[in-house]
């Protein structure tokens, strides 16, 4: 097993490829956090960045990309069902506008 | 030990996934009260008196950081390059050190500004959450150092390699929990 | 406990064993015993109840009644009898040696055990908990409840749910790990699906409950504002978090019994299970819209006609799946050669009274009608019909289906007949007046009611019913009795089913299967066009399970090692547990053992193999 990992997994130049995405991402949220122009569209980019980032971890860093739809499949359920649960709650409790 | 297994993944590292997928439900909760409480709380002090942007920037970049030492410290010892498994274990975990040593001096700096766990909705929804994040910071690091310990003492190797993996996808798990965090609390304020 | 094999017995032997039969007899036996005194509550709650304007006993003990009852019931009784079925067939049915993890099996186990022995606790101190088993808040608050007793609930259900959060992680791995070749998903016995799906409920459904506990105890203890209505926050919030977990619960608790039935009904039929595939992803679609609906517990809150008609819509969905099954177990009995043994008259009886349970719950899945019935008679009527007329009797079907399996022996069947019939007569006595004393506006909770609303001779019905529940296990007992002292043996497959468990000894040696089968069809001890009884030994053909594992194992079999850390690892949350009732100090000593238990877990070899 761990040696098919070994030849499946992504490369140490990925790796940093990644985390200097991940770092750039940051610094961008930031950014974009501290520009006034972008406050009326502060919450959608934000959020867009944030799922870029969870995405690129969990696919290259958690290895989701390469070992297969069956661990991907629980992944995605506990992630489903909790965004589900919490954007409920959260329009029950009127945090979308009336 | 154990035979091949009908998925062909190994028992722990399912449990592991299995067990993310249901902290999921965990984080999902706390972070769902945290919505719906903010911009609810009636005491001061309120989140954007506190919150330090640019300080936590820094400790998330750390965090961040530290997942590329675990991966690289997985590719070490999957290639059995001990030398390089302790330097990037012991990265990783120092790290996670210092984001809590970053988490305890913003806690402490709170409560010294009159925000102690009782003092509102906001300290009570804030400190449970970012706590609760700690805690498992706090757990990885634990786990990371006996690995740490083992490959100095010559007890892990390559032949080891999967336990590495499983305490990796929990490490990288926190890191995920965070970039939500971060965004949701401090960027969203 | 006959082993086929010197395997060894005795108190140490039990306190540290991992292998998952012993430890489905322990949690059959602790469970069994929570169910009795839970049931000996509910027939103090009926005394009291017997005529109006009495006072057997005060409104504070009653509260404390009806709280330790429901909590009991459906945490200490209902889940464990389930786990215990999930331990002991479900290892057996996908051919197995044991769970995927022993030990984490023992530990669940130990701390279940511990959180029923600490909210027991709580009657020696005087201290019960009295909220309610959904404990809302504001009631349970430190202000309006200011003693011990709802902190033994937070507690108690924290430290269990760990362990059923770590049961369901178990049996996951295991389901989806440790099938024999060639068993596909779609080979799959029902009961192993149910097992597979409610343990993906436990994982996603306890977390809510967990964090909702958390808040509560913080409010209690640390005088955090979760639900402190005075400093912003909503109370609401709290019913919210449990019924986010507590609806899915309720299908933790009769999918399992559907999967039994769904399991029992084709061995006394002689017939196939009609249209398995539906079966199975009817179960999969309960579970799922199973998490859309918590607010139907709710509806008299006043979230407001939208959401109110979201959540009826979505409660009204899940009676397709579900009648979906209940027409797939009528299919599978019509034109069958049915044999009414004891196991096939609870199921059967459960497809009768669980319908009557599922149809008045459609009734209230409708706001309207809802707005009349909540929190009266009709929705206790209600959730007792599914709760007995599902779980408790798919539990007892389970239990004469699988105990020739368990211990070797057969149950006298007239005694078997009789215990069903007194259980049958009892649920409807008892529960089926509640749905007129509902409607008539009878709100449960109250410790008594006034003469003259017509309401009398309903509940003097229900008491009666009451009674017959007591003395329905009667012929159980004598039943066990009669077994234990001169039960004829059971053979290997004494119903002639057709699933992997029957394949080996009765009881099965502690290694289960001497050889692995391999499995090459769904059914895989009944030829597909033959009927079974057609059948002699070895006039198989095609089929590559044998119908008898051999007496010992071809090759030396490596079992894992008994193991007394997870009970350390449990001891020593039950003293953090208790810890938290007040003493800092005894909170960090159990902090202490629970960190040499799980070190001590970790870095010692699971295996026999590795012993040196």
């Amino acid at each position: 097993m761990s040696r098919h990992s070994a030849e499946s997994h992504p490369s140490t130049r990925l790796y940093v490829a990644i985390a200097v995405i991940l770092a750039a991402l940051t610094a961008l949220e930031v950014m974009v956090f501290y520009i006034e122009a972008l406050a009326p569209v502060l919450i959608p980019i934000l959020l867009v960045m944030m799922a870029a980032k969870f995405a690129l971890v969990a696919m290259f860093f958690m290895h989701l990309k390469s070992d297969g739809p069956v661990l991907t499949a629980i992944f995605a359920w506990g992630v489903f069902i909790a965004t589900a649960i919490v954007v409920g709650l959260m329009a029950i409790f009127g945090k979308f506008g009336a | 030990m154990e035979g091949p297994t009908s998925t062909g993944i190994p028992n722990r590292k399912l449990a592991m996934w299995t067990f993310i997928g249901s902290e999921c439900m965990l984080f999902g909760t706390l972070i769902a009260t945290y919505m719906i409480y903010r911009g609810r709380n009636l005491v001061p002090p309120y989140p954007h008196d506190l919150l330090n942007i640019p300080f936590i920037t820094v400790t998330t970049f750390v965090l961040l950081m530290s997942s590329l030492m675990m991966v690289l410290a997985l590719a070490a010892v999957q290639r059995n390059d001990l030398r390089a498994t302790k330097l990037w274990l012991g990265l990783t975990a120092l790290f996670g050190l210092i984001f809590l040593g970053g988490q305890y001096y913003e806690f402490s700096h709170f409560v010294h500004e009159g925000l102690p766990l009782s003092r509102n909705l906001f300290s009570s929804t804030f400190f449970v959450l970012t706590g609760t994040h700690g805690a498992h910071v706090a757990g990885g690091v634990i786990w990371l150092s006996t690995l740490l310990v083992r490959t100095v003492n010559g007890k892990l190797d390559a032949r080891h390699a999967e336990t590495v993996e499983i305490a990796g996808l929990y490490w990288h798990f926190v890191d995920v929990v965070w970039i939500i965090l971060f965004t949701l609390i401090y960027l969203l304020v | 406990m006959a082993m086929t094999d010197a395997h060894p017995t005795g108190i140490w032997s039990w306190l540290t064993t991992v292998d998952h039969k012993r430890i489905a007899i322990m949690y059959f036996v602790v469970g069994f015993a929570f169910l009795l005194v839970a049931g000996f509550e509910g027939q103090l709650i009926r005394l009291q109840l017997a005529a109006p304007g009495r006072d057997f006993l005060d409104p504070d003990l009653y509260n404390q009644l009806f709280t330790m009852h429901g909590t009991t019931m459906v945490f200490f009784a209902g889940m464990p009898l389930v786990v215990a079925f999930f331990n002991f067939v479900v290892p057996l049915q996908i051919g197995a040696r044991d769970v995927a993890f022993p030990r984490l099996n023992a530990f669940s186990f130990w701390v279940f055990l511990f959180g029923g022995l600490f909210l027991y606790a709580s009657i020696p101190l005087r201290a019960m908990p009295d909220g309610g088993w959904f404990a809302y808040m504001p009631l349970t608050n430190p202000e309006y409840s200011p003693g011990p007793g709802i902190d033994f609930y937070v507690l108690s259900l924290l430290i269990s749910g760990v362990g059923s959060i770590a049961g369901g992680l178990n049996f996951l791995v295991t389901i989806l790990n440790m099938r024999a070749p060639g068993m596909t998903f779609m080979r799959m016995p029902l009961f192993t699906w149910m097992a597979l799906i409610v343990s993906a409920l436990i994982l996603l459904a306890f977390p809510p409950f967990t964090v909702g506990l958390i808040f509560m105890l913080f409010d209690r203890s640390f005088g955090t504002h979760f639900f402190d209505a005075a400093a912003g926050a909503d109370p609401v919030l709290w019913q919210h978090l449990f019924w986010v977990f507590g609806h899915p619960e309720v299908y933790i608790l009769i999918l399992p019994a559907f999967g039994i039935v769904s399991d029992v009904i084709p061995t006394y039929s002689r017939k196939i299970l009609f249209g398995y595939p539906v079966v199975v992803f009817s179960g999969v679609l309960i579970a799922f819209l199973g998490f859309g609906v918590w607010v139907h517990h709710m509806f008299s809150v006043g979230l407001g006609p939208v959401v109110n008609a979201v959540f009826g819509g979505a409660t009204m969905l899940i009676a397709i799946p579900t009648g979906i099954k209940i027409f797939n177990w009528i299919a599978t009995m019509w034109g069958g050669r049915l044999r009414f043994r004891t196991a096939m008259l609870y199921a059967a009886g459960l497809v009768a009274t669980f319908t009557i349970g599922g149809l008045s719950g459609v009734m209230h899945s409708s706001p309207p009608a809802d707005l009349q019935q909540t929190d009266t008679y009709f929705v206790v009527a209600h959730f007792h019909y599914v709760l007995i007329g599902g779980t408790v009797f798919g539990l007892f079907c389970g239990f004469y289906y699988w105990f020739p399996k368990a211990t070797g022996r057969m149950l006298h069947e007239g005694l078997g007949k009789a215990h069903f019939w007194l259980t049958f007569l009892a649920l409807n006595v008892t529960f089926f007046p509640m749905h007129f004393s509902g409607l008539l506006g009878m709100p449960r909770r109250t410790y008594t009611y006034a003469e003259g609303l017509g309401l009398d001779v309903f509940n003097l019905i229900s008491t009666i019913g009451a009674f017959i529940f007591t003395l329905s296990f009667v012929p159980l007992v004598w039943n066990l009795w009669r077994t234990w002292r001169r039960g004829e043996a059971a053979g290997h497959n004494p119903w002639d089913a057709s699933t992997l468990e029957w394949t080996t000894a009765s009881p099965p040696p502690h290694y289960n299967f001497a050889e692995i089968p391999t499995v090459d069809r769904r059914d895989p001890l009944w030829h597909p066009y033959i009927e079974p009884e057609s059948r002699r030994a070895g006039d198989e053909p095609g089929g590559a399970v044998p119908r008898r594992q051999p007496d010992e194992p071809p090759e030396p079999v490596i079992m894992p090692n008994p193991s007394y850390w997870p009970l350390v690892l449990a001891v020593g949350m039950l003293l953090m547990t208790i810890g938290a009732l007040g003493s800092l100090g005894l909170t960090l000593f159990g902090l202490f053992v629970t960190a040499v238990g799980l070190f001590a877990w970790a870095f010692e070899p699971p295996f026999g193999e590795e012993a040196h």
